[in-house]
């Protein structure tokens, strides 16, 4: 018999009860709650007369439609412009005042997007099944854990039973062995791979990340990786533990502590594939042939190198494929024939679950620091993950790089990533975006995104159309 | 949730690949803390020429004309022709609700993103997976014969044309059981209750750092 993946481990561990119509009952160790995707599942709740199963398996915190200046933010919830945004929030903060469940609100230092608090907390852990009512959930894979996306209706499931019911995933690996070049990051890599197999390629597997350059990424990295499983199809992506995964859970406030921490590392080290595992597909990349990406069109599987030229309808056979690139030309006023670099963005966004992290912003600054952004650039905004990373960051003086280059310095929060608040792009509209979808409409009605990695966005602000960032 | 066993109705196009949740409903609507009333906001970007906002009345917005759920010949359609990859994206129920709420009990493709196809059958909606060639066929007939209607049926898991062709497509037998029956599957996996706490008091013995430690 063959090894197992790290997948099966976890689905193995979690194992409540197997039914003989092939569906499961899996235990959930952990559920993060925001906003937008909770109201109906409390609602539900109350309906049936029913409590949590378990309070301590929850954390909640506002993200998806808090203001991000700081003027509106220091109101408060009561201080939200928007008054269908502001109710939102007063809901899950009324929703887990009523059900007794551990809220970080809209001030707390420890508020951020849920996908960069929930590890900096230590909330999420290696070895956890971790919900959470928004697709990248993903993004806790790459400590070990299975991760994965629900929806309402099981978002009020795993309250009431700590458990959800699935089914078993295919295995697929993605490796990606040698190196990445100079100013190649995860962001990249991720891209590059939904470019390969498309965004439906994942569809129906859990993703499990390794190969040399996953091994030598930092947990910044392995996030932002995992994070875009979802753009590929996959509910989850994730990544065995290694010492770099140690070393960032180390110390995290909900992270185990003294002889707690030596048994569970002791269980987490069994967290990788075994050797003779089987995989039902590979999927292989070299970390040299990959080149900063930018996307051209309204699906991330629309993407190319920077040095790409954007393709001709007129010259694909396949009906779908043509109609598709065809319309997304058109949504994106772009045209074929013409050069990556030759599209102007009018704003640059840096932030979102995938890509808002201390290292991201890092990244940015090292790019931006001394220089100006092109007068084209009508804003470039810099949204850090969580309290904590804006604390780091202004701790490293990175605020004031951005500020002097003339980008803005925002509260945390999801942001542009998905307009729900009141940061948008207006009607044909280009912006270079380190977010994670370029759906028509996605960053504000008729907005047009290009999704790329921090150090792509920060070369673009300050060229004023996309560039290789080795090239600045 | 409302049961699906036989249905018998009008189908309407959504022709195009890799549709995202943000197309079916768009996150403006997202703000709303119901679940009812999404539907006259579904595709809301493909149906109006404006912007729509939370709480507008849509019987007064400009209506996009060559896009086919505003044409007469599909109104009242409650079975959706896709394409690959339907529903790919956020993982917000409300693009199931918004669907529901709008009358569409059925969709039809060749493919589902994971999320989405789940977020169905949790409101009644029945997402059937068939060849793109058989699907492809079922487009043709429907551009060609006004009115078309479709027929399908959940147990005997088959998709029947006018002209009485019939199509079977695979289903999971749990979801099927939910579905045909219109289960709450809460209630039934609180009948595991036992098992449930059997399984925590073991994982709390053998992981104790997963307990206790957010409250």
């Amino acid at each position: 018999m063959s090894g197992k993946t790290l997948y099966d481990k976890l689905w193995q561990s979690h194992l409540v009860e197997q039914r003989e119509d092939g569906s499961a009952l899996i235990y959930i160790d952990r559920q993060l709650i925001h906003e937008v995707t909770s109201p109906q599942a409390f609602d539900g709740l109350r309906l049936a007369g029913r409590q949590p199963w378990r309070l301590d398996a929850n954390l909640a915190v506002p993200d998806h439609n808090v203001p991000t200046e700081a003027r509106e933010r220091s109101g408060g919830v009561a201080g939200i412009v928007d008054p269908v945004s502001r109710l939102q929030v007063q809901t899950l903060d009324d929703n887990c005042r009523d059900f007794d469940i551990v809220e970080i609100d809209i001030n707390d230092v420890r508020q951020g997007i849920v996908h960069v608090v929930g590890p900096e907390q230590g909330a999420t852990l290696p070895g956890m099944t971790v919900v959470c009512g928004d697709s990248h959930t993903s993004t806790h894979g790459a400590l070990g854990a299975l991760a994965h996306g629900i929806g309402t209706s099981e978002v009020e499931h795993a309250l009431a039973t700590q458990c959800l019911v699935q089914s078993k995933m295919k295995n697929l690996l993605v490796r990606v062995d040698g190196q990445l070049g100079p100013g190649v990051s995860a962001k990249d890599v991720a891209l590059a791979v939904i470019g390969e197999i498309g965004t439906a390629g994942g569809t129906g597997y859990a993703i499990e990340f390794g190969g040399e350059v996953v091994r030598a990424m930092s947990m910044e990295g392995r996030m932002t990786m995992c994070n875009m499983s979802i753009e590929a199809g996959a509910r989850m992506g994730m990544v065995a533990v290694d010492d770099i995964t140690l070393e960032y859970v180390n110390g995290r406030p909900y992270a185990p502590t003294g002889d707690l921490w030596e048994q569970a590392v002791d269980a987490w080290k069994d967290l990788h594939s075994d050797a003779d595992a089987v995989f039902d597909r590979v999927v292989e990349l070299r970390g040299e042939d990959i080149k900063p990406q930018v996307t051209w069109g309204t699906s991330p599987e629309m993407v190319l190198p920077v040095d790409g030229i954007l393709p001709d309808p007129a010259a694909m056979d396949n009906d779908t494929r043509r109609t598709a690139t065809e319309r997304a030309l058109e949504y994106m006023g772009l045209s074929a024939g013409m050069a990556i670099t030759d599209i102007k963005p009018d704003r640059v966004f840096i932030g979102s679950c995938t890509n808002s992290r201390i290292e991201d912003l890092r990244a940015a600054a090292a790019v931006v620091k001394g220089k100006t952004i092109a007068s084209s650039i009508k804003q470039a905004l810099v949204v850090p993950g969580s309290g904590e990373v804006k604390k780091q960051a202004e701790a490293e003086g990175l605020d004031k790089v951005f500020l002097d280059a003339g980008m803005e310095w925002r509260e945390p929060g999801c942001s542009m990533c998905l307009a729900m608040n009141a940061d948008k792009l207006g009607a044909g509209e280009h912006c270079a975006s380190t977010s994670n979808r370029n759906f028509e409409g996605r960053q504000g009605f008729g907005g047009r995104t290009h999704l790329v990695s921090p150090a792509m966005a920060a070369a673009a602000a300050v060229a004023g159309h996309f560039i290789d960032v080795r090239d600045l | 949730m409302k049961s699906f066993t036989v249905l018998q109705g009008v189908a309407a196009p959504m022709d195009r690949a890799n549709v995202d949740t943000d197309l079916i409903i768009p996150k403006q609507f997202l703000k709303s803390v119901k679940r009812s009333g999404f539907g006259p906001n579904l595709f809301d970007e493909l149906r109006y020429t404006d912007e729509g906002q939370p709480g507008q009345d849509c019987s007064t917005r400009t209506l996009k004309a060559d896009f086919p759920l505003n044409q007469a010949r599909y109104q009242g359609a409650s079975i959706l022709l896709a394409r690959e990859n339907f529903g790919c994206g956020s993982s917000r129920e409300h693009a199931p609700w918004a669907l529901e709420d709008y009358g569409f009990r059925c969709i039809i493709a060749p493919s589902y993103a994971d999320i989405f196809y789940n977020n169905c059958f949790k409101n009644g909606v029945l997402p059937v997976v068939l060849e793109a060639s058989v699907v492809e066929g079922l487009f043709a007939e429907m551009y060609a014969t006004p009115g078309y209607q479709l027929s399908v049926d959940l147990d005997s898991q088959l998709v029947t044309t006018p002209a009485g062709a019939q199509h079977a497509f695979d289903v999971d037998a749990f979801r099927k059981h939910c579905l045909l029956n219109g289960l709450d599957d809460i209630g039934l996996t609180l009948e595991s209750s036992a098992a449930i706490r059997d399984y925590e008091s073991k994982w709390r013995q053998q992981s104790p750092w997963l307990f206790d430690v957010i409250k």
